[in-house]
């Protein structure tokens, strides 16, 4: 021991002062980025959480890039998203949701004459960390954040009863980790409330000829982390019902996340999004998920 | 008889052995034993300083270091923190780092360090999460917040 420790001392020695500072990926622990949710800002799959994208630290920039799938009975969303964290304050995000009408798209054109195969959003995200740190502050990580949403092809929300094509969500969301706290596993707990006018999270337009107003919503997540690579855990997300000519549900997951490194995630969930548009009378809908994160 | 009583002991040792190495032990105690005591946490310790040595985030912090002694406190204090029967003698923690100017990546750093040494010493997941849960509050003093 005694031996080791001088070799020890001796590299201690020969350590030239001021080495540069190597980020690499970002210097936040495993999982503290959290995954990419559907609308591009860091989160589980269905709910921004308050940690920011990727690993970058109070020194350090860092971002994203994923693409996420979800086929549930009748629909496929699929998601292609980018994000930048600049000094663990910042996040910077951007996301192209593209739902594909499946079999819908034959009752849309038979019965209501309307020629859209597709409902396509752009989702472009700011959050700011106010204060605190997931990991290692008392009340945990609190954030505020912005999603500005803009459909690209509005026939169908329009048709459905929608007012407008673009809107802003706000929401206010705090993270915390609780170290050894299930059978010495850490869980980690998030709670976000967002002000929104969106109908299916903006899929289907802002406000309605039911209410045009921005109402709060509760989103919320419990995850346990098995290890510093598995995480597991259930998501629920609180939706408004603009529309009369569908109820909206709230939506609800059951994820298990894979970091095997900081460089890759890979998420997969069960997700129910409840009835989407019953126009056609379909029924629930609910599915799996699959994202693949990358981080730099 | 003698088969029946061996089976008894068996049995015993194995229920007492479960409940020893279960979560639901003295959490102290079983800390400082899971982490191997204080020659597993010595060398938890010196696996750690390995690593810190060669990490350019944080390593110029530690040059000019007496490390001989830095192993022995913060061994000690390892020890102490886990439960263990040790006497942290160094100096306090928001003394010890008043102008060092620790950041969030530095001290981020030493937490994935130190949670890489204790892998490498196969030190079990939940003893690790009570370590660091430990060690948490001392992170304001540290960062000198």
């Amino acid at each position: 021991m005694r031996t080791r420790i001088n070799t020890l001392a001796a590299c201690f020695l020969a350590l030239v002062t001021s080495a540069p500072a190597v980020a690499g990926v970002g210097s936040r622990l495993w999982a503290t980025g959290g995954v990419t949710s559907i609308e591009g800002s860091a989160g589980g799959g269905l709910s921004p959480w308050a940690l920011l994208t990727g690993y970058a630290s109070d020194e350090e920039w860092g971002g994203t890039v994923t693409l996420s799938r979800a086929g549930t009975d009748d629909y496929s969303l699929a998601v292609a998203a980018a994000g930048i964290t600049w000094n663990n304050r910042v996040e910077v995000t951007f996301a192209r949701q593209t739902l594909d009408l499946d079999s819908l798209v034959f009752t849309l054109k038979d019965a209501f004459s309307l020629e859209q195969d597709e409902l396509v959003q752009d989702i472009w995200g700011l959050k700011a960390r106010l204060f605190g740190d997931v990991l290692y502050h008392a009340w945990g990580q609190w954030s505020v954040g912005l999603q500005y949403k803009q459909n690209r092809e509005y026939t169908v929300p329009d048709a459905a009863g929608s007012e407008k094509a673009s809107g802003t969500d706000f929401y206010l969301a705090g993270s915390k980790l609780f170290f050894a706290a299930i059978a010495g596993r850490n869980l980690l707990i998030n709670g976000t409330v967002r002000a929104t006018r969106a109908n299916q999270g903006g899929l289907l337009g802002f406000g309605g000829d039911r209410n045009d107003s921005y109402e709060a919503m509760a989103e919320g997540s419990i995850s346990l982390f098995l290890s510093r690579r598995w995480l597991v855990g259930a998501e629920y997300r609180q939706k408004p019902d603009n529309l009369s000519f569908a109820t909206e549900d709230d939506w609800w997951d059951l994820f298990v996340a894979w970091v095997p490194d900081r460089r890759v995630s890979v998420t997969a969930a069960w997700v129910n999004l409840g009835e989407i548009a019953d126009v056609a009378s379909l029924g629930n809908q609910s599915g799996a998920y699959l994202s693949l994160q990358a981080s730099f | 008889m003698k088969l029946s009583v061996l089976i008894v002991v068996l049995a015993t040792l194995v229920m007492v052995g479960c409940q020893t190495g279960s979560d639901s032990a003295d959490p102290s105690l079983d800390l400082y034993e899971q982490l191997g005591r204080r020659t597993g946490i010595a060398d938890i310790v010196e696996d750690l300083l390995y690593l810190i040595v060669e990490d350019g985030r944080i390593n110029q912090h530690f040059a000019g270091v007496d490390v001989q002694q830095f192993h022995t406190n913060l061994t000690d204090q390892l020890c102490n923190v886990s439960g263990g029967p040790c006497t942290y003698t160094g100096r306090g923690m928001r003394d010890s780092h008043a102008d060092m100017n620790i950041t969030g990546t530095g001290f981020n750093a030493l937490a994935e360090n130190l949670i890489l040494a204790m892998e490498k010493n196969g030190v079990s997941i939940s003893a690790q999460n009570r370590l660091i849960k430990q060690l948490v509050p001392m992170y304001p003093d540290i960062r000198n917040l």
